[in-house]
């Protein structure tokens, strides 16, 4: 077993987790909070890539490319919140219905607007490349994943633990009807996470287009899968939950992939099982 | 001076009508207890006046103005505090963050009213760095009475307090409620009629979603037939 091999599958373990972790925080949140089951959060990661792709092609500013898909996907994000989720908060069933259906609507629409092939997607030249350390290979992009990555569960565990709408999201996580009680809009707190969520789903989606080199309509949905499997794993309503499963599915996912190639794509599933067997609330499963 | 009127109020949970009528009046600086069997429509009560159980008829006015129709958020704003049957605490935050999310304003009465509470319920600043889930069924009855009282609060309702606890913790928290009349009018839900007639200025007695007796504490500490007749006890 080399160091090289081990060190390069532990970044790519670590970068394809804080990507799935970006999804999977605000989807943990919304379901956590709000109790929506949203499975149209994967086409806010796929319209954060084409947004992202499309700006950074307009202008040649990755910056701006980062800034735009996350307004983007937030302004979508409020208006998929305030007409399309908020008639059926309560109802699981037509949660499942109207969001998947919305998933659908909007990787359709990304064909009417940038058409049915896949794009591609170049790594702006200032994190293109690698640096090597001995036989160590470090590709900087898939660093620069790890490091936004980092700094952002640092940013929304601060959100969380330091701020007063943290600790008022903490708490609807546990009991949305004594937090009304309390003097608070759960409505307007569910907007805020809504948002928040998609933002983070959008950033997912404009990090792992150059990673990936191409994007396409679908791609949405197959992150969603493993952004649900990451929320189960790790705790519904826990961002560091989360963290933790989103970490573990990247690095497990990795290794696999080059040790047991057969069994890439099942040990998600089986991490899932296992957790579910061990601990049903998932690692940082809220007590309510 | 009538702090809190509710005339006439009905409410359904699904299709049952558990509400079918009921008026009653807090008078600002009493403590007013609702009591009745289970299932009378006193946790509904309390429940209706914070808009968690939403009326479908009646009016309910807090200092004046119609509530009736407000959300729970816009009714706890008005000055309106509420301890569930449950206490409602967010186990996984520590005392002094459910404290702290209580104080929408954190100004100088805030300040003082937090200390006040806390010299009343000095276990809670031991506590104050413990996850309230960890606490005992006593000190979280405490933590959900203070939260409740701190959130600049002129009436309190208390949903059973004495649920669930150990006799002699049943007469602290009587106690603090007392105490706690001095500063704020209190509607308390209790079917221990030993424990709250000590305390209570008012009562009304609740069965099958109505008033169906009320007066002065005193007159029904006096009145053994009435005690008998809708509470079944001597």
């Amino acid at each position: 077993m080399n160091l090289d091999v081990i060190v390069n599958l532990l970044v790519n373990g670590l970068a394809t987790g804080m990507l799935i972790f970006l999804l999977a925080s605000g989807l943990s949140l919304i379901f956590g909070l709000m109790d929506v089951l949203n499975f149209s959060h994967g086409g806010l990661f796929a319209w954060g890539a084409y947004m992202g792709v499309w700006v950074y092609v307009s202008t040649g500013s990755f910056l701006l490319a980062v800034v735009g898909a996350v307004l983007g996907g937030v302004a979508i994000g409020f208006i998929l919140e305030r007409w399309i989720i908020r008639p059926i908060y309560g109802n699981h069933l037509q949660q499942i219905l109207v969001t998947l259906g919305v998933m659908l609507v909007l990787s359709e629409l990304l064909k009417v607007f940038w058409g049915p092939n896949p794009l591609n997607a170049a790594v702006p030249p200032y994190l293109d490349g690698s640096w090597q350390l001995g036989g160590i290979i470090l590709i900087k992009y898939r660093l620069f994943i790890i490091i936004v990555g980092i700094l952002l569960l640092v940013g929304i565990q601060l959100l969380l633990t330091r701020t007063k709408l943290g600790l008022v999201v903490r708490a609807g996580v546990l009991n949305k009807e004594m937090v009304q009680a309390l003097g608070y809009n759960i409505k307007r707190i569910f907007s805020i996470v809504f948002m928040l969520g998609a933002g983070m789903a959008a950033l997912g989606g404009v990090l792992l287009a150059p990673y990936s080199g191409v994007i396409f309509s679908e791609m949405g949905m197959q992150f969603a899968i493993l952004a649900f499997i990451v929320v189960v794993i790790g705790g519904m309503g826990s961002v560091q939950g989360s963290a933790v499963a989103s970490v573990l599915v990247g690095l497990s996912g990795a290794f696999m992939a080059y040790y047991v190639p057969d069994l890439s794509l099942a040990v998600n599933m089986l991490l899932m099982v296992l957790v579910l067997l061990i601990k049903p609330s998932g690692l940082y499963g809220l007590k309510r | 001076m009538t702090l809190l009127k509710v005339e006439e109020i009905e409410t359904y949970i699904e299709q049952y009508h558990i509400l079918q009528g009921i008026s009653f009046e807090v008078l600002k600086g009493e403590i007013t207890v609702l009591f009745g069997r289970n299932g009378a429509g006193k946790t509904t009560t309390l429940r209706s006046v914070m808009g968690l159980s939403p009326i479908s008829k009646g009016q309910i006015t807090f200092r004046g103005e119609n509530i009736g129709s407000l959300p729970t958020y816009e009714i706890a704003r008005r000055g309106i505090g509420y301890v569930p049957e449950d206490q409602g605490i967010f186990k996984d935050l520590t005392v002094e963050e459910n404290m702290r999310i209580s104080i929408l304003k954190r100004d100088e009465s805030a300040l003082e009213k937090l200390e006040w509470i806390l010299n009343l319920f000095p276990d809670l600043k031991t506590l104050w760095h413990r996850k309230s889930g960890l606490l005992s069924g006593g000190q979280k009855q405490m933590l959900a009475l203070a939260r409740a009282y701190v959130g600049d609060n002129e009436l309190l309702l208390v949903d059973e307090p004495s649920k669930g606890l150990a006799p002699i913790m049943v007469e602290k928290v009587m106690q603090a409620i007392e105490q706690m009349k001095e500063k704020t009018t209190v509607v308390l839900v209790e079917q221990n009629f030993f424990m709250a007639s000590t305390i209570g200025d008012r009562f009304y007695i609740v069965d099958e979603g109505r008033i169906v007796h009320h007066g002065l504490m005193q007159e029904l500490k006096e009145d053994e037939d009435a005690r008998k007749k809708y509470l079944g006890i001597a």
